[in-house]
Formats: C-alpha cells, structure tokens, sequence
C-alpha cells in the first residue's frame, strides 16, 4: 500500500481553485476595471493626447518654411532644440528645465482672458487652439545671452486668436502671465524673479503676421521644458519675451509690466528688439553664437525680420526703447 | 617643471619642516600627491566630455560646449581658491600647522584653472578678437571684475617660487600675496554678478569667502584680547 507523507508545501486538492472559478474571477476584475475606467472617461472632458512626441494632425506649411531660410539657418536638431533652455520656473541651468519638467502635466489647462475686451473670461487651452488652423513657422531664435538656434514652431498666429476676445479700443497693449504653481515648477521656490513670469507687447507687435502662440516643435506637441501647453514667440525680440506656459491674457491701456524689466531695468526693456547696435550691459549684442557652432556669426537687425517689423518702429529712437 | 617647482615645500613651509626627513613624511607621499589628483580630477571629466563629445556623440557639455566649459572651468578655478583661502583658517581652527604646505599647490591650481578659464574666453568665446576683449573689459562689469582678480591674482603665481620669495624678501613677499583677499573677493563678485536674477549659488559662494576671512580676522582679535 502506498502511504503518501504529505509536506507543508504540498497542495492539497481541496485547496485548488477550480478553473470555472479561476474564470469568474479573471471576468469580474475585468469587467470592474472597464466599469472603472468608463466611468472615469465619462466624467473627464475628451482630451486630444498631450503627450510630447505626439504628432500633431493637420499642420499646414507657411510661408515661413525651413526652405525659405538662408543656406546658412539650418534647423537646430530637437535634441538641441529640448535640452538646451532658460526655464527659470524650472531651474536656472540650461539643462535643469528638461530634467525638472518631465513630471510637469500640462492638462487640464485653462487662460484666462481678461481686460479690455468684449468677450472675456476663462477659456480651455483646447478651446482656445482648436477654432484655428496649425502652422509650421521655422523661426530663428536669438537669446538675449548672444546664443540663437532655429526652431520649427507649430502655432498659431496670435493676432487670429486675440481678434476672437474682440479688444476694445482701449486695448493698447497685451499682457500675458505664465503659471504660478511652484508645487509643479520648483524653481518657484526660489526668488530668482518675482513670480509669476510676466510679458506684454504692444498691441500692433501681438497683431504682426510673425507673433504666433505655439503648441508645437517638429510638428509634435511641444515638450513642457519648451512652455507646454502654450507659449508665445516673437521672433524679432529676445528671446525672453517669448513667455511660456500661459495662463494669463489681459488687454490693456498701460505699458503692462515684464519679469526681466522688473528684475533689472537697466538691463532688459520692454520692447528688447533684436538690435546689434545697442549693446546690453552683460553682452555685446553685435554678434551671436549659433547652437552647432564654435565661431560667432553677426546679430542681424530684428533678427533678420526687417522687412516684417520695422515698420512698428518708424518713428522711434530704439536706443532709447530698447 | 611645474610639478618639480610645486611639490618641493617652499621656504614659509620649510621652514616648518626642520626635522631630519628621514621617515617617510606623510605631506610629501600622501598628502600632496592626493591634492594634485583631486585638484586634476576635474580637468580629467572635462577632457573626458569633450572626447566623449567628438567621438561618440556625447551631449555632456550641452547645445552650447563653448559656454559649458566656460562656466565648468570658472566655477572649478573660484572653488580651489576658495581651498586654498581655506588653508589657514583650517590651521587656526584645527591647530594643524602642516596644513600651510598646502597652501602654494593649491594656489597655483587655482589660477591653472583661472587661466584655462580665461584661455577658453580668448580663444574659443572671442576667437582672439581683442577689440571684443576689450570692450568686453571696459563695459561689461562682471569682466571688469573677473579681469581685476586675474591681475591680482597673475604677480602672485609668478613670484610663488623659493626665489622669488627670496628675491623679495618674507615680509614683502607676505605683503604682496595679501592680494589674493582681493583675488578671492573679485572672483566672488564676478560670479554673482554673471548670474541673472538673485540666484543661491554665487551668495553661497560669496558667503564660504566671507566666513574664511571672518575666522582670519578673529584669530589677531584673540592673541590681543588674550594679551590685554
């Protein structure tokens, strides 16, 4: 007769599960997370996916194309484009922002638009892009530090959008403000500005052909490091001025206040036009260093956008504006 | 050569070093020799990046390799002056009189990594433009300043030789080399001036320096107390 000792480790056959109910189980976690999940899309407004690498659909070219740029402007590599930034809200080393926003959501996010304007209010970052159509605008980037790239934006053109709040006549002037959030953007903790990140233009300058808000690099959604969700860019202006992450839209009479103005007036104006003949007390502003290469080429007036914006600019002394 | 000059104790040093060196003196085979690796370490990364760059791709120096080794280098060359500020207030606080032999080599690393600092301005920032340079200098002040330390700071690695202190004579050779306080207070300036906005580091920087002259200032302040 075969006597079988049985081992702590043995199963005994009682203790088996059955496979019908091995089944039943696998189907009721099944059908509770898809339950779940259900109920969380039906609560939860649909998104377009927001990832960064995501591609965007329908960019269409401009007239602002890599190919319409000289021999000599060719598109900075996104590599360069994404890991090389001034991202104060982030950290002040140029490769903090890449390093520190990768946490960062950019959604939900909302504007506020506010001011002197017949249609204000709180508006969705997809409300506020979805009514227009993307472009590809491959811009030359000229910071303030005497570094510049070329950078393949997608946006669109900010005038279009502005038009849509229907500023009054008292709308002079256009400020923006990026997020103040320094739970989410820990450079924030630091007093290294007055936060939040305040910019403005002059309401002819938001409404020049070239102004755009961006949503876009390579045509993908915009990496955080490079002002997710929404950003502007005005490429005849330092670099700076192009304010990031947005949350803030307000239509003005008065000359708004700036970050950089605020931090050192002497230093940074409120219209910082690329000038290579007025030089910043930190850099000569004759000539610049172009991501890629070793040697210093020539700043161009407006950044090589003169044609575009020196009309803004008739009748003013921009030594003294700078 | 310059090791030869370096590793040999110069005279305020050897003259603290009257015993018979019959036993391996642990300055001479640990100490210093753990200085230059540590001082050279960072020279050794920097060249490791820039092979690693043209080699293999490598994006450790940044979009902008100019200005990455820039800073690398001006943030190394004002941390070992700091070390070698940092010489005699470890001897008032610690008692460890060797420490002062310590004091040359460190110095003149300092301003090894000063001069790379500089070199890598003149030659691969302005590209040997000199009138840049020189505009750079008259209206740039945080230049002004940087230029002032490197002045300051050029008589004291020419004349750190035994001849030289010699040739002068202690007490001058002593007076001379108090300039490296100025070296120290300009490199300070120059590094908080770079940076935009108020940022941590330069007044972290700026406060290590203030704290090494406080302890100098206060070890005088004692003897006269304890005196009176």
């Amino acid at each position: 007769m075969l006597i079988k000792h049985r081992k702590a480790s043995d199963v005994l056959g009682s203790e088996i599960t059955s496979k019908s109910v091995f089944d039943d189980r696998r189907r009721f976690l099944k059908t509770a997370a898809l339950a779940g999940a259900g109920l969380a899309a039906s609560t939860l407004p649909t998104l377009p996916a927001y990832a960064a690498r995501t591609p965007l659909d329908g960019v269409q070219k401009s007239k602002w194309s890599a190919e319409s740029l000289p021999e000599n402007d060719p598109v900075n590599s996104y590599e360069d484009i994404t890991s090389y930034n001034n991202f104060y809200e982030f950290g002040t080393g140029k490769s903090d922002p890449k390093e520190n926003a990768q946490e960062f959501e950019p959604r939900p996010w909302e504007i506020m638009v506010e001011g002197a304007c017949a249609k204000p209010g709180k508006i969705s970052f997809e409300d506020l892009i979805k009514p227009h159509t993307l472009e590809e605008r491959v811009y030359r980037f000229r910071c303030v530090e005497a570094w510049s790239m070329v950078v393949p934006w997608v946006g669109v053109p900010l005038g279009d959008i502005l038009k849509r709040f229907e500023p009054t006549a008292d709308a002079r002037y256009v400020y923006f403000e990026t997020l103040l959030d320094p739970e989410r953007m820990p450079g924030q903790r630091a007093p290294v500005l007055n936060w939040p990140y305040k910019e403005g233009l002059r309401m002819d300058e938001a409404m020049n052909p070239l102004s755009i808000l961006a949503v876009g690099l390579y045509g993908e959604v915009i990496p955080n490091q490079n002002g997710a969700p929404v950003r502007l860019v005005v490429p005849w202006k330092y670099g700076f001025k192009s304010i990031k992450s947005i949350v803030k839209i307000k239509f003005q009479k008065e000359m708004p206040p700036t970050s950089w103005n605020e931090a050192a007036a002497r230093e940074y104006g409120f219209y910082s036009n690329v000038n290579p003949a007025v030089r910043h007390p930190r850099w000569s502003q004759a000539s610049e260093r172009r991501i890629g290469e070793i040697f210093k080429r020539k700043t161009l007036m407006f950044n090589g956008y003169e044609e575009e914006v020196a009309g803004l600019y008739t009748d003013m002394d921009l030594r003294k504006w700078f | 050569m310059i090791a030869t000059t370096m590793s040999d104790a110069g005279t305020v040093a050897g003259a603290q070093r009257s015993k018979p060196a019959k036993k391996r003196d642990p300055m001479v085979w640990v100490i210093k020799p753990a200085v230059w690796v540590l001082c050279l370490a960072p020279l050794a990364w920097l060249g490791w990046l820039v092979a690693d760059a043209v080699f293999f791709g490598g994006r450790g120096l940044t979009a902008n390799p100019v200005e990455f080794i820039n800073r690398y280098l001006g943030d190394w060359a004002l941390r070992i002056l700091l070390v070698a500020l940092a010489v005699t207030p470890v001897r008032i606080l610690t008692g460890w009189k060797q420490a002062v032999r310590l004091r040359r080599l460190l110095g003149l690393f300092a301003f090894f990594y000063v001069a790379l600092h500089v070199a890598n301005y003149v030659i691969l920032d302005q590209f040997f433009d000199w009138t840049a340079i020189w505009n750079d200098i008259v209206r740039r002040w945080y230049i002004t300043v940087g230029m002032l330390a490197l002045l300051c700071l050029i008589p004291l690695a020419v004349t750190s030789t035994k001849g030289w202190i010699k040739r002068m004579g202690g007490r001058n050779w002593n007076k001379l080399h108090k300039a490296v306080y100025i070296a120290g207070a300009a490199a300070c300036l120059h590094f908080f001036m770079m940076r935009k906005g108020l940022q941590y580091e330069p007044l972290v920087y700026g406060a290590i320096f203030a704290g090494l002259m406080a302890v100098r200032a206060v070890e005088p302040l004692k003897r006269r107390i304890a005196a009176s």
